[in-house]
């Protein structure tokens, strides 16, 4: 494996995506390929699943040149895993593809994602240098401490308020452009910021609320507008708490071409012939959008408030790039991220989970809708 | 008509655990090795050199040792990351640390040499500190009584433009005490109307950072050099009235909306100006006084003014209080390792050598503290008067304390607090927050 | 469009409809129902004045790019009629910034060919995964879709120094797992973005697969296809667009990142985003630079935008279409 990528990359930068997209695609055909045989039933087939329970989990191991130990570890579990299989109640094969399905994605988000949870759970405990366990005082800090208790309470403002307007945003532009001359234009120009990164996104708002000070040359349009009207330039960005919902109009900036489109999709997918039935028993539009629409497209709009409510939580780019938490902007990424850097890595951990805790009615709501989802069907 | 699921609850489990056990349930087999990412620990005729000093700078460093690179034989690949200060953190726990690290903080240095990350200097360096370097300048680089890296570069800071033709004009003196600094500057509002001072904090996530070498200068020279160094070491904290009295003597002038911002605004504004925009009102005469260090006067040029003594733009230090003795604070960088295979630490010792101090004071911009340096190899009046100021024994110089104070206060709370005094909060409210951000075990 | 004509679909003509009814609806500019749409003068109003407002504040920044960086500081960019200076200095300067290890042009290849593949790979992954949570029975399946779903909000930064530990170690919580991958190239970047992409796409693409009306599944379980044939014969074809879209999303997303860039991206394999964050200057005086640079950076996103805005239309659709 290590080998194969040290050679993939001598290997001029172009010529390497072809080579490893082509090498990925090959394995999933494979893992496909088994996955579609695994339930036949004979003496070949079962063969066949005993050889692939071994020897898949070896090879990968040894692609990873990982340990003896791990190896034979595998190849136990293999054979442990082909008798469950074989005893399975779906019948056999069932759990082979189960696992073919699942196991890529869950052994990436283990190693990628629930390690480094679990990590910053137990360091949430500890001091910053992680050797001694302090019980709750990491928290006992965060809420004793009135800068970062401010910090919880800016994230909780912007998860209130970003997803709710951008999703009506989203939903409101959607519902104009859907059918009218020239969507795809319209689309194109709403969803635009959404391809820009965030370095250029701080740049295109410091020409819109940087002030400079009256009687000059305003360089910020919305300065230039407030002069304009005979008022005072307002430095938008220091002043608390209005700074904050200056740095939240960026995200809905952003997040609105993404509420759109998503939308959209929806509304185009919503039944005719239910908007011409509320069509012909005389409802207005208005009410229309309301008992028609809206229902047709609820999922849609749960998925869209649910991403969009993550992105606000896990806010980063903009606070740190447009002003790094100065006058009471900061939010609890940003802070993490300051705390790690300090050293103080209990701290660190702590805003961390603080932001789990408050995920956790988002996470609730979905896990709702998804076993409501399930009955339906 | 699907099939109803009655599966296992081992299902799931060895589902991840084929390999996810695997992966987890051993440990022990081979030792791994240092990581080689960074290509730190291993001799490969490369040294991989990290640090926050980035475009033209970056271009005349790599300049400044090609030749000793051609002459040993050895490829020095230098990278620069305006994110170095947290980069630098996450790559040395991730085991992916460069061989050697150019720090602009001797606290960070320390934050990463107490965690045991840094190698401790090789004796040739240490020699080379010994011979070319002041006991002060050592002591930078140097944690819990072990050596872990020699001083590159320096600034001096302290420095306040001004226009020397403006001053001839209005018959104005280079003041020789700080009273007479607060006297010139009530002289030139009532004669001009104006506001004498511009200022700029704004440096984007770094914004504060030139209000905290203000209060470090009236801390070094009202209080002295004892008090600094007590104050560095939290033995004195920000809410000591001898803090609380330089914040004060600072206010006097940046909180005062008749002596701040000239050409940008009130007293507030001074947050939201980036600090290098005062090149440009100094330069068109719209602001008489800055207070700036000495890297400064390449902005000065920028902006399309000359520096020199009989130029459009010239600087004095900020006095001291009784006008005798020279006090100034100043930054530079301390260089720490990684690795301490034999190419980093030829690379380290040249660094520390006066022959690379001389080979980058030359290519221009730059000054370092190295005995070793010939001043007229400066490239302005500015610099060659700053080098001066570093080899005079009589100066007594201290390092930039919001340098040498752990991150989260010397670029965390220090900076914010700056902020926040700026903008009106009362500076007893200021300093408590300051202090607060002391480390929870220093 | 032929991306959604499932090869031997066995359904019938009655399905037939239903799949296609939304595509045709999202395809066609007037339907027959355009007339008693609900958008009126009114609404073409409200739109444009949404479009506008959003479109400004990047409109300023692309007059701005072409402006004298020393105009771009003084003075606003709507007054560029009276303070006229039209210059492609900006344009200039960013295309020959560099740093002694790669150019610009170098850092674009570095960003093509980190983003292919960091798009192409968690895509195939949370399609499988995604497959798996909506058409398969275990048990403890909600609760791992759940986990798999909450594992969104792990933000990017905590996870950074425990992938760094397994990619230049070969640890995991300290201990020594896999032999360590060392300098190659572009494959931590990849994976990197790989695992952090899976959360989001499982969850959007599980919605959407989840919505394949069932007859259509069974009907191919009835003509003896295993669940491998109706992954790759049905629920591909069928998902394309949803795929689509996403492989959009995720593109921009890998494309504008600059966190995961920073830890696993060094030097020579570097993207565009490092890069422009460096030209600022080492004390960010030289911003105006950065105008240009994010309309350069922004180029490759637009295009693969407009090539592929049609996929939009009929992409996510997750839960709408009640089949």
């Amino acid at each position: 494996m290590s080998t194969f990528l040290l050679w993939l990359s001598t290997l001029p930068a172009l010529a390497q995506v072809p080579i490893i997209i082509a090498a990925f695609v090959a394995l999933v055909g494979v893992l496909i390929f088994f996955i579609e045989i695994a339930p036949r039933r004979g003496r070949v087939y079962t063969i066949l699943r005993l050889a692939a329970c071994v020897l898949i989990p070896l090879l990968i191991l040894a692609a990873l040149e990982s340990y003896t130990i791990a190896i034979i570890a595998a190849g136990v579990l293999g054979v442990l895993f082909f008798w469950l299989d074989y005893r399975s109640s779906e019948g056999a094969g069932y759990l082979f593809q189960l696992v073919g399905f699942l196991a890529p994605a869950i052994v990436l988000l283990i190693i990628g994602l629930v390690v480094p949870t679990i990590q910053t759970t137990i360091q949430a405990f500890l001091n910053a240098r992680g050797d001694t366990f302090v019980g709750l005082d990491n928290f006992v800090w965060i809420f004793t401490q009135p800068q970062a208790v401010r910090t919880v309470l800016n994230t909780i403002v912007w998860v209130l308020i970003a997803p709710v307007v951008s999703t009506i945003a989203g939903l409101a532009y959607a519902v104009f452009i859907d059918k009218s001359r020239g969507e795809k234009y319209f689309k194109i120009l709403v969803f635009m910021p959404m391809a820009i990164s965030f370095v250029g996104a701080s740049i295109i708002w410091r020409f819109v609320y940087t002030a400079r000070p009256a009687g000059e040359q305003q360089i910020g349009l919305l300065n230039q507008i407030i002069v304009l009207f005979g008022g005072q330039p307002v430095t938008f960005l220091a002043v608390d708490p209005w700074n904050t919902i200056a740095l939240i109009v960026v995200l809905i900036w952003v997040q609105t071409g993404f509420a759109m489109v998503v939308l959209s999709a929806a509304i185009k997918g919503v039944p005719a012939e239910q908007m011409e039935a509320a069509e012909l028993d005389g409802t207005n539009a208005w009410q229309r959008f309301i008992n028609v629409t809206v229902p047709g497209i609820r999922s849609s709009l749960v998925v869209v408030l649910t991403t969009i409510s993550i992105a606000s939580l896990k806010v980063f780019d903009i606070v740190r790039t447009m002003t790094a938490g100065a006058n009471n902007t900061s939010v609890i990424a940003n802070e993490m991220y300051t705390q790690f850097k300090n050293f103080e890595q209990g701290r660190s951990a702590a805003f961390a989970v603080v932001l789990f805790l408050l995920v956790l009615p988002i996470v609730v709501y979905n896990a709702r809708q998804i076993k409501k989802q399930r009955e339906i069907r | 008509m699907r099939i109803t699921s009655r599966g296992r609850v081992l299902a799931p489990i060895a589902a991840i655990g084929v390999m996810g056990l695997a992966l987890t349930a051993c440990s022990g087999g081979p030792g791994g090795g240092p990581g080689s990412g960074g290509g730190a620990g291993e001799a490969d005729g490369k040294v991989t050199v990290y640090g926050t000093i980035a475009d033209t700078e970056a271009e005349l460093l790599e300049e400044s040792w090609k030749t000793w690179e051609e002459e040993n034989d050895i490829d020095i690949v230098y990278e620069s990351s305006k994110e170095f200060e947290t980069q630098i953190s996450v790559r040395a726990q991730g085991g992916n640390a460069p061989d050697i690290a150019i720090f602009p903080q001797p606290g960070l240095m320390g934050d990463l040499a107490t965690r045991g990350y840094l190698k401790e200097a090789p004796e040739s360096v240490v020699s080379n500190i010994d011979e070319y370097w002041s006991t002060d300048w050592k002591a930078y680089g140097t944690v819990d009584d072990v050596v872990y890296g020699a001083p590159l570069m320096a600034s001096v800071k302290g420095f306040v433009w001004y226009s020397p033709s403006q001053f001839e004009e209005n018959g104005w003196e280079v003041p020789t005490t700080y009273q007479e600094l607060l006297d010139l500057t009530a002289t030139i509002q009532q004669s001009t109307g104006e506001a004498p001072w511009c200022a700029g904090f704004g440096s984007d996530a770094a914004t504060g950072w030139p209000g905290t070498d203000w209060v470090e200068d009236l801390v070094l020279r009202q209080a002295g050099a004892d008090v600094y160094d007590q104050w560095v070491a939290n033995e004195i904290p920000f809410t000591d009235p001898q803090i609380k009295e330089a914040f004060e003597a600072v206010g006097e002038i940046l909180k005062n909306p008749d002596y701040v911002n000239a050409g940008f605004g009130d007293v507030a504004s001074i947050n939201t100006t980036p600090f290098g925009d005062p090149a440009g009102a100094l330069a068109d005469g719209t602001c008489a006084l800055h207070h700036q260090a000495s890297f400064f006067d390449g902005f000065i040029t920028d902006a399309g003014a000359t520096v020199a003594e009989d130029g459009d733009i010239w600087a004095f230090v900020t006095p001291s209080i009784d006008g005798s003795g020279n006090a100034v604070t100043g930054g530079g960088e301390i260089v720490g390792a990684f690795s301490d295979d034999e190419e980093t630490v030829k690379v380290q010792e040249y660094l520390s050598s006066p022959e690379w101090a001389n080979s980058r004071v030359k290519l221009g911009g730059v000054i370092s503290a190295n005995t070793g340096l010939d001043p007229a190899n400066a490239s302005s009046g500015i610099l060659t008067q700053a080098i001066e100021i570093l080899q005079d024994p009589e100066t007594t110089f201290r390092f930039d304390a919001s340098d040498l104070m752990p991150s989260a206060v010397g670029a965390g709370t220090f900076w914010k607090g700056m902020i926040d005094w700026i903008n009106g909060t009362d500076t007893d409210t200021v300093l408590e927050q300051i202090e607060a951000g002391w480390p929870s075990d220093g | 469009m032929s991306a959604v004509t499932p090869i031997d679909l066995p359904v019938d003509a009655e399905q037939k409809k239903v799949l296609a009814r939304g595509e045709r609806r999202a395809e066609t500019g007037f339907a027959k129902g355009a007339k008693r749409r609900l958008t009126s003068r009114g609404a073409t109003i409200a739109a444009l004045v949404i479009a506008i407002l959003w479109t400004i504040p990047t409109f300023g920044l692309f007059v701005s790019s072409f402006r004298p960086a020393n105009e771009v500081r003084t003075t606003g960019w709507w007054t560029i009629f009276s303070n006229f200076g039209l210059t492609i200095d900006n344009y200039v300067t960013v295309l020959g910034s560099g740093n002694s290890q790669l150019t610009l042009a170098d850092a674009f290849i570095n960003s093509i060919a980190i983003t292919l593949p960091a798009t192409a790979i968690p895509l195939v992954i949370a399609s499988l995964a995604a497959y798996a949570f909506a058409w398969m029975n275990f048990r403890g399946k909600n609760v791992l879709f759940i986990g798999v779903f909450a594992l969104q909000i792990v933000p990017i930064q905590m996870a950074l120094v425990p992938l760094l530990q397994l990619f230049s170690r070969g640890e995991i919580f300290g201990f020594p797992v896999i032999a360590a991958l060392g300098q190659s190239g572009y494959a931590q970047v990849w994976i990197a973005h790989s695992i952090f992409a899976l959360p989001l796409a499982i969850f959007l693409l599980h919605n959407f697969i989840a919505e394949i009306p069932g007859e259509v599944i069974e009907a191919a379980r009835v003509d003896g296809a295993g669940h491998g044939q109706i992954f790759f014969r049905i629920v591909l074809p069928l998902t394309m667009p949803a795929i689509a879209s996403f492989a959009i999303f995720q593109f921009l997303w890998v494309w504008n990142d600059l966190l995961v860039a920073l830890i696993f991206a060094d030097g020579a394999v570097a993207p565009m985003t490092k890069l422009l964050a460096e030209i600022t200057g080492s004390r960010g005086q030289d911003w105006h630079l950065l105008t240009a640079g994010a309309f350069i950076s922004i180029l490759v996103p637009l295009i693969v935008f407009f090539s592929l805005q049609r996929y939009f239309v009929r992409g996510l659709l997750a839960g709408s279409t009640k089949g």
